[in-house]
C-alpha cells in the first residue's frame, strides 16, 4: 500500500548514484525483495513508469530478485520456505520456528550508460 | 557510449530510517520516552492511549501525536479533553506515518515539557511496520474480535515490537479466540515480547502494562 513512497525513494537513490557516476542514462535497477517485506513489485513497477518521466531513469527497467521467506524449525531442524503466511513445519508440525530470511528490500546496483571520455 | 553496473546495496527505506534516528536523538536530548502505537482500525488504540493517560498523567507529562488519514479530529479531541497537548498529522490518505511526518508533528509540541510522547499510528496492520518514526518502543494493540489468526496473516507488524497488548479480553467468553494459537504465532515472530492481555473498557489487567511503561519513565 505504501509503494508510491517506496518508489520515490528508489528514484532518489538511483538518480543520486547515476549523477555521481556521470551517467547519461540509468538503464536498469537491480532490486532484492524479500517476500516478508510487504512490497508488491507490480505496484512499484506501475508507479516507476509514471514518476521517472523526464528523469535520468526514464525508460529504465526494474529487475526484481525475489527472496522467499525461509524458516528454521527449532524442533526438528528442518528449513523450509513459505509464500507469505506463517505455516507450521511441514515435516514435524511444530510451531517453534525462527525466521531466517525474507525481510530483504534493497537496491543492489544500477546499470548506467555513459559516454566514453 | 559504454555501459556499467554501479554497486549500491542500500536499504530502500534508509532515508526514512535516518530521519527516524534524528528524531530519536531529539527525544533523547529532551529525556522523552516515545512509543509508537500500531494496530488495525478498531482494535482500541485510542482507548488504550486515553486510559494510559488517565493512569499516568499524575506522575509524568504526556503528549500525543495523532496520525489520521483524514482531517477528522475525533481522536485528538478525546485527548485534548484530558488537557493533554496533542497534535494531529493528516497523512492525506497515506496508509502510515513516516519519520518526516512525525518531525512536523514534533514541531507543534513543546518537547521541553514532556516525559512521555505517545504516537498513534494510522490504523493498518501492514504499512506502519516498515516505517520507523524515532520511537523508543513500538507497541501493537491487537484485540480479541480481530481473531487469533492475525499473527499468521500479518506477520510483519508483530516483529520488532517491544510490547504487544491484546485488548478486549472482556469479550473472550463470547468469541472463539484460541489464545494458545495466537501466542504460538507471536512466539515465532517475536520470541519473548512483553505481552499484555487486558481490557481498556473494564480496566481488567491494565496494571501490568502501566507498570511496564513506568519502568522506563
Amino acid at each position: 500500500m505504501h509503494e508510491l513512497a517506496v518508489t520515490e525513494s528508489l528514484l532518489r537513490t538511483a538518480s543520486d548514484y547515476g549523477e555521481k557516476n556521470h551517467a547519461d542514462k540509468v538503464t536498469a535497477l537491480n532490486i532484492v525483495i524479500g517476500s516478508l517485506s510487504g512490497i508488491v513489485n507490480d505496484s512499484v513497477q506501475f508507479y516507476w513508469d509514471i514518476i521517472t518521466a523526464n528523469t535520468l531513469c526514464e525508460g529504465s527497467k526494474l529487475k526484481f530478485c525475489k527472496i522467499p521467506a525461509k524458516f528454521n524449525c527449532q524442533a526438528c531442524g528442518n528449513e523450509y520456505e513459505i509464500a507469505s503466511e506463517l505455516i507450521p513445519c511441514p515435516k514435524c508440525g511444530s510451531m517453534d520456528l525462527r525466521i531466517i530470511q525474507g525481510d530483504e528490500f534493497s537496491l543492489e546496483s544500477i546499470e548506467i550508460e555513459k559516454s566514453d571520455q | 557510449m559504454g555501459t556499467k553496473t554501479i554497486p549500491i546495496v542500500k536499504k530502500i527505506l534508509n532515508a526514512n530510517d535516518q530521519i527516524a534516528q534524528e528524531n530519536n536523538k531529539v527525544f533523547k536530548d529532551n529525556n522523552i520516552l516515545t512509543i509508537n502505537v500500531m494496530a488495525s482500525p478498531g482494535s482500541g488504540k485510542t482507548s488504550m492511549i486515553l486510559r494510559t493517560i488517565k493512569e499516568l498523567s499524575s506522575m509524568c507529562r504526556i503528549g500525543v501525536i495523532e496520525g489520521d488519514t483524514a482531517p477528522v479530529t475525533i481522536d485528538s479531541d478525546k485527548v485534548s479533553n484530558l488537557d493533554i497537548p496533542v497534535t494531529q498529522i493528516n497523512t492525506g490518505g497515506e496508509c502510515h506515518l513516516d519519520a518526516m511526518m512525525v518531525r512536523k508533528g514534533m514541531e507543534q509540541l513543546d518537547l521541553t515539557n514532556l516525559d512521555l510522547l505517545i504516537i498513534e499510528n494510522v490504523g493498518n496492520l501492514i504499512c506502519p511496520a516498515a516505517f520507523k518514526l524515532g520511537e523508543d518502543f513500538s507497541v501493537v494493540v491487537a484485540s480479541i474480535p480481530e481473531g487469533d489468526d492475525k499473527p499468521y496473516k500479518y506477520p510483519n507488524i508483530y516483529r520488532g515490537i517491544q510490547a504487544l497488548i491484546l485488548n478486549k479480553i472482556d469479550l473472550l467468553p463470547y468469541l472463539d479466540f484460541d489464545m494458545d494459537y495466537f501466542q504460538k504465532g507471536i512466539e515465532v515472530l517475536n520470541p519473548g515480547v512483553s505481552f499484555f492481555p487486558l481490557s481498556c473498557k473494564t480496566g481488567e489487567k491494565f496494571g501490568p502494562w502501566i507498570n511496564w511503561l513506568k519502568n522506563y519513565l
